[in-house]
């Protein structure tokens, strides 16, 4: 935190006169300052003005025809997104089944039982920060590869999901192993103290503590396996698709890439569909959001 | 008393008071479970390499190596097929600069920012814009790219050879934009382990608020900041959304930010699309490119990581 030895309250408090005299803040303080401001002022603007320019352009078509039509490559005008939405609802429904289990529980063996001087601890430490920069459009590549053609399961809401949950795989785990460390070692000693065995200290006194921060941290994972299509580029996503996914077999598009689809398009309609698809996305990602603040805000554990 | 509670005194006399616990079986269950789950994340990292080697094996069985990381023309699906990697990689390169030139110093001033100027009620303003610029799907970055960004730069261009209707210039710009949030958030992360007293002696010999953040704080970070800065050139040579729409899909050897080229990632999407057959030279690129993009975000992620490291050992 900034506070210096004078801090600002300090320095408000003390009367105009009372500072060091004549000096004022020179410009070069000012300027300076000023370009600071204007680097968070640029993020906003530009946050500002994209998402203005993406309701304006999707204002003639921003009617519930968007959720109940299907695609239609001849008449644009009534189509809808129906297909893509239920799509992306059945993709992050098992993407979430399958990576938030598996996410928890490896941040519980990171932190609670893992060992940090033994290499191979240090090996899963280093794997899981490298995957999460790894590009999405190298997981496609694995989910094309591997899961599509190797295990054959075809491009399907399988792969998809299990492409998309090793994606946000490391995001779960990061998030999870936050909220656990933020509980209070103290905790976990008046439990062992009192006998409890590890796991019934972790199960009752360090997972209950830990549950609203790993859930903010969950969903916003999943927001973001809700925003990814590169690598369902690979896996057929694009695929023109006029029906609501009946299965796990069952081919699939999602949001992002139905809207990747429309913007490819040269018609004007498409331009206004695609906007209007993306306003359905970023309330999706907006509602998601808000979910996970308020979990942070209301259940979180003040120690 | 009642006989077995007599009885268990007596067993306990004989055997020492505290009797050895029941070895529990549970608990050994769990770890084996747990661990279990944090193979999960090797594995991917194992199914990654196996998915992209033998593919790419049989591409340079077929395609010498020199050939593809020299070659300057990228037409693998026509006739005669020419497969010089060059053009996708001064693409990636060209994008990434300009993203760079936007990120880094937007990215690092918020950070300086946030860390050493704002009040809270600031901090609680802007972070959650940061957040929100993060969470923005990439492909809605790519179309505003294209619809907005681009017809805006033809527009006030001057002279008459503006830029293509898909371009370097503006993909390269909103990836810049995307990327302010790593760069931000890492630095301020680093900017803020710097330990109080070294601001508060920079303070006591008379340093402004800007040298203190420029002299003091800004070197004591500087290995968190290269690696956020590292951190966000990965992101850029990996972004695939935003290069796909909106800086075209030509193969193009040029250094001329106004012209369309396709980058790595934007010729692994578009050959993906074509859903090739399996074993075809044409899905083997996928993977040589593919295998290319891994090493070059792989090495920019190791360095990344050991340069955190290293501050956190420094302060934390």
């Amino acid at each position: 935190m900034g506070s210096g030895l004078l801090d600002e309250d300090t320095a408000a408090a003390l009367p105009e006169g009372r500072r060091l005299e004549g000096r004022g803040v020179p410009w070069r303080e000012r300027l300076f300052q000023l370009g600071l401001w204007a680097s968070l002022a640029v993020g906003v603007v530009f946050l500002a003005s994209l998402l203005v320019y993406v309701v304006v352009e999707a204002w003639p078509r921003l009617d519930l025809r968007i959720l109940t039509h299907f695609p239609d490559i001849i008449d644009p005008s009534n189509a809808g997104a129906q297909s893509a939405v239920m799509g992306t609802i059945w993709v992050i429904a098992f993407t979430a089944l399958y990576c938030l289990p598996t996410g928890i529980l490896t941040a519980i063996y990171l932190e609670e039982y893992a060992d940090p001087h033994r290499w191979y601890n240090r090996v899963v430490e280093i794997n899981i920060q490298n995957l999460a920069a790894v590009p999405s459009i190298v997981y496609g590549i694995l989910g094309l590869g591997i899961i599509a053609r190797g295990m054959g399961f075809g491009q399907t809401v399988l792969t998809a999901s299990l492409t998309l949950s090793l994606l946000v795989l490391p995001t779960v785990i990061i998030a999870a192993r936050e909220a656990i460390r933020a509980v209070p070692q103290s905790i976990r000693e008046a439990s062992l103290a009192l006998g409890a065995t590890r796991w019934q200290t972790i199960r009752r006194q360090v997972l209950p503590a830990a549950v609203p921060g790993m859930a903010t941290g969950s969903i916003l994972a999943l927001s973001r396996a809700i925003g990814e299509a590169a690598p369902l580029l690979l896996l057929g996503g694009l695929a023109f698709i006029t029906f609501n996914p009946s299965g796990l077999d069952s081919p699939f598009t999602v949001l992002p890439i139905q809207i990747f689809n429309w913007i490819s398009q040269s018609r004007a309609e498409f331009i206004s569909l695609a906007s209007a698809a993306i306003v359905v996305l970023l309330v999706i990602l907006l509602a998601m959001n808000s979910l996970a603040i308020w979990l942070r805000n209301h259940y979180s554990h003040r120690w | 008393m009642t006989g077995p509670r007599r009885r268990e005194r007596a067993a306990a006399g004989s055997s020492g008071f505290l009797k050895r616990s029941q070895p529990r079986h549970g608990e050994k269950v769990v770890m084996v479970l747990l661990a279990a789950a944090s193979l999960v994340s090797v594995l991917t990292t194992v199914g990654i390499v196996i998915a992209l080697i033998p593919p790419a094996a049989e591409f340079f069985q077929k395609v010498s190596f020199g050939d593809f990381i020299t070659g300057t023309e990228w037409s693998p699906l026509f006739k005669p097929p020419h497969f010089g990697v060059l053009p996708l990689v001064t693409a990636t390169l060209m994008v990434t600069v300009i993203a760079l030139l936007v990120a880094v110093p937007l990215g690092l001033g918020a950070a300086v920012y946030l860390s050493e100027y704002a009040r809270p009620r600031v901090r609680s303003v802007f972070k959650p814009v940061l957040e929100v610029l993060a969470g923005i799907p990439t492909v809605v970055y790519g179309f505003f790219a294209l619809k907005a960004v681009t017809p805006l730069l033809q527009d006030i261009w001057p002279g008459d050879d503006g830029p293509q209707v898909f371009n370097a210039l503006s993909a390269g710009f909103v990836m810049g934009i995307m990327i302010i949030p790593t760069v931000a958030s890492l630095s301020e992360d680093a900017m803020s382990a710097v330990p109080q007293d070294l601001r508060d002696g920079a303070f006591a010999l008379g340093s402004s608020r800007m040298q203190v953040s420029t002299k003091v704080v800004f070197p004591a970070a500087l290995s968190g900041i290269v690696a956020a800065v590292v951190l966000g050139i990965s992101r850029a040579i990996g972004e695939t959304m935003i290069v796909a729409v909106a800086a075209g899909g030509r193969p193009n050897l040029s250094f001329d930010p106004l012209e369309g080229m396709q980058t790595m990632t934007a010729f692994i999407a578009a050959a993906g699309i074509g859903d090739l057959p399996t074993g075809s030279t044409g899905y083997q690129t996928i993977f040589a490119v593919g295998s290319l993009l891994f090493v070059m975000t792989l090495v920019m992620n190791l360095v990344s990581i050991r340069l955190v490291r290293r501050y956190r050992e420094v302060y934390e």
